[in-house]
């Protein structure tokens, strides 16, 4: 369902954005070319920008790490704010919550809500530890990664995380979304 | 916290005044050598003392000369209107005490994901990538001197009024209502730099990414944002505040607050959503079922009364209510005000301007009789759309969806005038 809705903002977007692209003559002359603006950016310019990650790995950089290694760099590096098992904060819980989401009181956590693994090595290294965002090298954030995906029962203690195994990895609520569907309440 | 929070601000046009003298006094000093320093340390006493006698107003202000003339102007020292910071995230707007639709830039509210960041504009870069002919890079010179376009838009954090879903908690309308902002904003419109870049026909989705220490990043669906968004600079007629995105953020009227990426620095252009944390974990509406709506960009009508409102005492007599209503959708309507805790409706006057995606004023004359009761306000936008009742918003979303809290707001005025937040 989802992904049919992502797929018609695409069929929308290749109609829109026609305009963009294809410089034909009917826009030619209320079109102003080239205000001459702006210069090709380099790959160098972007090295250090370009760090997002996509579900299908696409931006994960070399690198690799297990849980028994994430446990050190957690304990040295997240457990103050985030409690030494992942669940006792006071920052946002990391751990557990499973089958919560549906409750009076749902826990939403990386095991019970996250619906891609690739999301937490994006966020991890993006915005953590929250002193000092991009610090970790790219081997203790597939390690922290790991540690906080076993944690959450989710892999074992010595899978090996790398470019390859993290996307593979499906995720508990996986399907737990849905698109908008608003305007959704009747009227009074 | 509130206090200390105050006399901050007080201090705050004392510096930025010093500053201005201090760098005059230098200039006197250089020229007259030690004399000059002395004579500068006795004129500083001397302004200070001015200063300071300025703060209390004269018994006839006709007959004392007023204040010279000032570098960058502020408002009375009688004036305390604040926000009111929340935990390390952000602060809220001062609804209650403000008038027509614009909020001033200082009161304009804040959400940040770690922090505002210091940015120096010379070496601010956007940089746009991905599916685009070649990637590109602008420096802030640049995007200033493409044809410039102006609007004036709410921008509302989606967390607005999350407080109140379980329970009537805030105790104000700051605290309740206090996510949202009017202001002109100022920029180059995203599809005229677009045009200049080129992009790829199978481009679908951006990731707009901020230069904060979160590096907060969302994943937009371009065809459902390209013919409004703005990168903007300026706010109110000046550049945009450092807690607005200095000296660049995105504006997407009608959207989620987080979606206008704020210290924007990168565009990239993909053919699917990134599934970025601020899309999936956060800003993701949880159902009753444990389903989870996700991409719910847009902000639905909503109208609150600001005044009365909670916190405020009132006297029995004639009694102007006041309010503001918006849109993500488009222009307000119409907005209804009851005095019966939603019984019977009557309709308020709508105050120029009335623009799409913007605040909205409105105002209802009345005259209260000193008992109880509860003030309602509804809103209907151009499209149609109605303002829920609290009661029919739960019934479809459940109480743990967080976002989009859009539902009447009621306020009681108890008999001794007193006015406080409950749920009717
Ligand atoms: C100084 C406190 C602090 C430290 C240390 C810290 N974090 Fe965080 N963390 C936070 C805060 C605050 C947030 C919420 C940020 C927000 O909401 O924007 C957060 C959020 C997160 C989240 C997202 C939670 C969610 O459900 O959305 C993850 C994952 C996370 N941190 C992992 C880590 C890891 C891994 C480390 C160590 C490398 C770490 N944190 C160190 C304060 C901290």
């Amino acid at each position: 369902m989802y992904m049919r809705n992502v797929m018609m903002m695409g069929l929308i977007t290749v109609l829109s954005v026609g305009i963009l692209w294809s410089s034909e003559a009917a826009d030619q002359q209320d079109r102003m070319y080239g205000y001459g603006l702006g210069r090709p950016a380099t790959d160098l310019d972007l090295q250090h920008w370009n760090i997002d990650v996509a579900p299908t790995g696409e931006g994960l950089p070399p690198g690799r790490g297990t849980a028994r290694q994430g446990a050190a760099i957690y304990a040295t590096k997240c457990a103050s704010c985030h409690g030494p098992t992942g669940q006792e904060g006071p920052m946002d819980r990391l751990v557990g919550g499973a089958g919560t989401l549906g409750s009076q009181k749902p826990v939403k956590t990386i095991g019970s809500y996250w619906p891609y693994a690739t999301t937490l090595y994006d966020y991890v290294y993006r915005a953590m530890p929250f002193p000092a965002p991009q610090s970790l090298s790219s081997d203790e954030v597939y390690s922290v990664v790991a540690w906080l995906l076993y944690q959450n029962g989710i892999i074992a203690e010595d899978t090996i995380l790398d470019v390859h195994s993290l996307p593979a990895i499906r995720m508990p609520n996986h399907n737990g979304f849905v698109p908008d569907p608003r305007p959704d309440v009747p009227k009074n | 916290m509130k206090n200390s929070l105050q006399k901050e601000k007080r201090d705050e046009p004392r510096d930025e005044a010093d500053t201005e003298k201090t760098a005059l006094l230098d200039r006197r000093s250089l020229l007259a050598g030690t004399a000059g320093i002395v004579s500068a340390i006795v004129m500083r006493s001397v302004t200070r003392s001015a200063e300071a006698a300025m703060l209390v107003a004269p018994d006839d202000p006709t007959r004392v000369p007023g204040a010279a003339p000032t570098a960058y102007g502020q408002r009375s020292t009688y004036e305390q209107s604040v926000r009111v910071p929340r935990s390390w995230w952000g602060s809220l707007t001062p609804l209650q005490d403000s008038h027509g639709i614009l909020t001033p830039s200082a009161l304009h509210f804040e959400r940040h994901h770690n922090g505002v960041p210091v940015i120096d504009p010379e070496h601010h870069r956007l940089m746009i990538h991905g599916l685009v002919a070649q990637p590109w890079a602008f420096t802030m010179d640049d995007l200033k001197r493409f044809p410039a376009t102006s609007r004036l838009a709410f921008i509302e954090c989606s967390g607005n009024s999350a407080i109140e879903w379980k329970a009537p908690t805030g105790q104000s309308v700051q605290q309740t209502h206090g996510l949202t902002s009017t202001s002109e904003w100022t920029g180059v419109a995203l599809k005229t730099v677009l045009q200049e870049v080129g992009v790829k026909p199978d481009a679908s989705w951006i990731l707009a990414e901020g230069s904060d220490a979160a590096a907060m990043t969302r994943s937009l669906p371009l065809a459902l944002l390209i013919e409004e968004a703005l990168l903007c600079y300026a706010q109110n007629g000046e550049p945009l505040r450092p807690e607005q995105g200095y000296p660049l953020r995105l504006l997407l009227p009608g959207w989620e607050g987080n979606t206008c990426i704020k210290w924007l620095r990168r565009l990239k252009f993909g053919t699917a959503p990134f599934m970025t944390r601020e899309e999936t974990s956060q800003y993701t509406d949880l159902m009753s079922d444990g389903t989870a709506r996700q991409f719910t960009m847009l902000m639905e009508a909503k109208s609150v009364i600001t005044s009365p409102s909670g916190g405020q005492r009132v006297q029995p007599g004639f009694i102007d209510i006041r309010g503001l209503a918006w849109s993500g959708r488009g222009r307000i309507a119409q907005v209804e005000v009851s005095t019966d805790g939603g019984r019977s409706w009557q309709q308020a006057v709508l105050q120029d301007p009335i623009l799409p995606k913007c605040h909205t004023r409105f105002c209802l004359p009345w005259r209260w009789n000193g008992a109880d009761v509860i003030l309602q306000s509804r809103c209907l936008d151009e499209t149609g759309y109605v303002q829920p009742t609290r009661a029919a918003l739960v019934a479809v979303r459940g109480v743990n969806s967080v976002y989009h809290y859009n539902a009447i707001q009621s306020w009681k005025i108890a008999a001794d005038g007193q006015v406080s937040n409950v749920h009717a």
